[in-house]
């Protein structure tokens, strides 16, 4: 499908345009948890989608499935309660770096522990954004930032190990100018029959980027391409992953899934 | 079951018949003292009935969890203490804007904080009423008994359905946690509401749009009804708005939809007040005191009686008024230092005296100490 | 009949609590009317812990006690605590190891409670089931039938347990009956 083929179809045309800033990452990474959901051919009515607070938690609104629009860093835990009431229902659930592992961080590691068959996509800016750019636990040390006027000192997570040493069964990470890679890592997220996390590294040049001086939209896209590598190619060679940030497929080991291991139990006690 | 139908069970138990005889088939929730046994009855009992229990990571995630059960069609419930209680409150205030049914259930235990865990009080009835931010409607009922646990357990789902808002059943850690005799109904014979469904084609539905009545008909998430759901304050389509006029209107039609029918859901109890001249105005636990207490006075020769309102909130304020133009006095008697008190004086509009009987010690005021508030002697 | 109101105390893991469940289920059962609180601590074992049970053809309110007229007491700490609260015409059931203040009333039965529970049962799990046979003979076969009373522990307690309880209940009853022999 071309674009405007695939914005008639999935986004809800009467919303746009949107609230983002020019040259954000959130727009491109959107538009890639949209192109997966149509790769798979998934019916958009059994396509819900869930956010928390934030830029990213805009997203749900533009797009016309189930939607729902929560309060911050809760996402999760209200996509848990769709996935157990309608199994049936492909939860994807689209929050920022604050609001999944600030606000909401202790909700991200339970839905990953459980397993549950929820497709968690983080669209990483490194700032809080709404409220007008403060550091959040993505941003760099030693980075500038509203409430960080002297310098950041709180050590940044590194969100997919989080994930990963929390129990999601599928993890991987791509950015904004990598899209393809992120539609593919959306698609075999959502294929994992548990709980997937994907990283999308966005940019945010109204607030971090200017704050850091990492220039112009442009300038920001052209630092995800030259410093980010696949971790295949690090693998083979770990000396081309020195000062690279990582992108690609982390982790896919599927494991028993949280309904359905309740769902023995509840065939189980009625025969 | 003895040969006339009735069990000794627990009133936290109760709630849970009542909460699956009312057709609740998920539960979230978090451990808590007085509360447990609601979490752990429904753990055992829901998936026997096709159901589900989660335990979640703490009670602000349980409030999130049984909305978005909610939302996908599946009546929902939580029940928690104090201290869980003022974590739900964020997502209280979102199911009342979004108008997403829910049961939440407190049984109240001393407070501030971690407070008694295992002692009774009533220190969150202004909590169930204004916890959460904002303007919102508030619907909360006070069974105490384990009977009435069970019984109006039953209507907060009913309710919840009816009005499309979140109902607290507000317990307390005596009616939790006592048993006495409870009749098992046949479900058959129990009225039960669901949740009104829009009659309309997907295309046409307007997810915010309330009918005469107020009420805007609710589709469940994979019905092909695609609609939004936000906390923020929207418009009729469900989206956000920053509109004056529309914010100024969604805010009162969801306070109006529960206020203005509240004739619908007065629940209270009346003992011995057509010739009272005091009158003894108790909830839940301690209204059992109170009713001992009248008895006790008029043996006394001392024309007292009770009001007992069961729906606590809205407050029943013509029902309230009424017993202020025959009573010469009124004694509020609750486990706090006077909540419910000061509702009752607005109510009264000064018709007749209000005065306060409270307790926050961790123990269910006596009828002793009511009597003797009264002016009466107290022998047993 | 008489309104029954009886507290039983000890410490937490005793099974003062599981005993006054059955001796109101028991009643219940019977068409009586019958209410059962308890107090706690954070202990699940050791700690004070207090049941109390009002039994009743009438309407029960207020779901306390106000003055006991039956109180059981399997430790010290539990006596000295609660000895005030029974009343004057009251029956009192202790474990022979506690020492008594001399506030008791006149009706006292000092009991090998714990001492049998280890000695016949060999485990103190039953020294609970012991002292509701104990109560069940005061309050008599005329108010609580004993067929009624059976089923209620057999429900009440971990099945594989069940024979040994009834037992214990008969040796509750055995107590009472042979205290003035």
């Amino acid at each position: 499908m071309n674009c405007s083929e695939i914005t008639n179809q999935y986004y809800r045309v009467n919303r746009l345009p949107h609230i983002w800033c020019a040259g954000c990452g959130h727009g491109t990474l959107t538009n890639t948890v949209v192109r997966a959901i149509d790769k798979l051919k998934l019916n958009k009515d059994e396509v819900v989608i869930v956010s928390g607070i934030g830029c990213s938690s805009r997203a749900p609104g533009y797009l016309d499935f189930n939607t729902l629009h929560t309060t911050h860093g809760r996402a999760l835990a209200f996509a848990t309660g769709i996935k157990l009431a309608n199994p049936k229902l492909h939860v994807i659930v689209i929050m920022g770096d604050g609001d999944s592992s600030a606000i909401g961080g202790n909700h991200l590691i339970h839905a990953a522990r459980r397993n549950i068959d929820i497709t968690t996509i983080v669209f990483n800016n490194n700032i809080y954004g709404m409220t007008g750019g403060q550091f959040s636990p993505t941003t760099p040390y030693g980075d500038l930032a509203t409430t960080a006027a002297y310098g950041n000192i709180d050590k940044p997570f590194d969100l997919c190990s989080l994930a990963q040493g929390a129990g999601a069964t599928y993890v991987g990470r791509a950015t904004a100018y990598h899209a393809l890679l992120m539609q593919k890592l959306i698609e075999k997220g959502i294929q994992n029959k548990g709980f997937s996390f994907i990283e999308g590294l966005s940019l945010c040049p109204t607030y971090y980027g200017r704050k850091n001086k990492k220039g112009n939209p442009f300038k920001m896209h052209s630092f995800f391409k030259e410093y980010c590598i696949d971790k295949k190619l690090v693998d083979k060679d770990p000396e081309k992953g020195i000062n690279k940030i990582l992108i690609g497929e982390f982790y896919n080991n599927p494991q028993p899934e949280y309904i359905e291991s309740y769902q023995v139990i509840i065939d189980m006690l009625q025969g | 079951m003895n040969d006339k139908g009735y069990a000794l069970v627990q009133g936290n138990e109760a709630c849970v018949e009542g909460a699956l005889a009312a057709g609740m088939r998920f539960f979230a929730g978090y451990p808590i003292t007085p509360s447990t046994e609601i979490a752990e009855i429904s753990s055992q009992k829901l998936p026997k009935l096709g159901g589900k229990f989660i335990q979640m990571e703490d009670e602000l995630a349980s409030m999130a969890a049984i909305i978005g059960a909610s939302l996908a069609g599946i009546k929902s419930m939580t029940a928690t203490s104090g201290p869980g209680f003022s974590l739900m409150q964020e997502n209280i205030g979102y199911a009342a804007i979004t108008e997403v049914p829910c049961v939440i259930v407190n049984v109240q235990r001393g407070g501030p904080s971690t407070g008694l865990p295992t002692s009774p009080a009533q220190g969150d009835v202004m909590q169930a009423k204004w916890g959460t931010h904002g303007d919102h409607p508030a619907i909360a009922l006070t069974p105490n008994s384990v009977q009435e646990t069970f019984e109006y357990t039953v209507k907060a789902f009913n309710l919840a359905e009816k009005y499309r808002t979140p109902v607290i059943l507000l317990m307390d850690e005596i009616v939790g946690h006592m048993r006495e005799k409870m009749a098992f109904k046949n479900i058959s014979e129990i009225e039960i509401i669901n949740r009104k469904k829009p009659a309309c084609k997907p295309e046409d539905y307007v997810a915010y749009k309330p009918d005469k009545d107020m009420i805007p008909p609710m589709a469940s998430f994979g019905e092909g009804y695609r609609y939004h759901v936000t906390g923020l304050t929207h418009d009729e389509t469900g989206f956000p708005t920053n509109s004056n006029e529309v914010s100024e209107k969604l805010i009162k039609r969801i306070v109006d939809k529960v206020e203005k029918n509240i004739d619908d859901f007065s629940y209270f109890e009346e003992y011995k007040l057509e010739d009272a001249e005091i009158v003894i105005i108790a909830y839940g636990g301690v209204s059992r005191s109170a009713k001992s207490a009248v008895d006790e006075l008029r043996k006394q020769n001392i024309k007292a009686g009770l009001f007992r309102p069961i729906t606590i909130w809205p407050l029943l304020e013509k029902q309230i008024n009424k017993v202020s133009l025959h009573a010469k006095e009124i004694y509020v008697a609750e486990m706090n230092l006077g909540q419910y008190s000061l509702e009752v004086e607005r109510a009264a509009c000064k018709n007749c005296r209000v005065k306060k009987i409270n307790k926050v010690n961790g123990e269910l005021i006596t009828p002793e100490e009511i009597i003797e508030a009264i002016g009466g002697n107290y022998e047993l | 009949m008489k309104k029954y109101e009886i507290r039983l105390s000890g410490s937490g893991g005793q099974g003062v609590i599981l005993a006054s469940i059955i001796l109101a289920d028991a009643a219940i059962e019977q068409g009586l009317n019958a209410i059962q609180t308890q107090s706690y601590g954070p202990e699940a074992r050791g700690g004070a812990s207090k049941a109390e049970v009002i039994i009743s053809n009438n309407e029960i309110n207020y779901p306390k006690i106000t003055k006991a007229n039956i109180l059981l007491s399997l430790t010290q700490k539990a006596y000295d605590k609660y000895i005030a609260s029974l009343d004057k015409d009251g029956t009192l059931i202790v474990d022979e190891g506690i020492e008594l203040s001399g506030n008791e009333p006149i009706k006292v039965y000092k009991l090998p409670i714990l001492k049998n529970a280890l000695d016949k049962f060999e485990t103190n799990m039953v020294a609970n089931i012991i002292s509701i046979g104990a109560i069940y003979e005061l309050i008599g076969e005329d108010i609580l039938d004993k067929d009624i009373m059976l089923r209620s522990i057999s429900g009440r307690v971990p099945p594989p347990t069940v024979q040994k309880n009834i037992e214990a209940f008969e040796e509750g009853i055995k107590l009472i009956r042979g205290y003035y022999e």
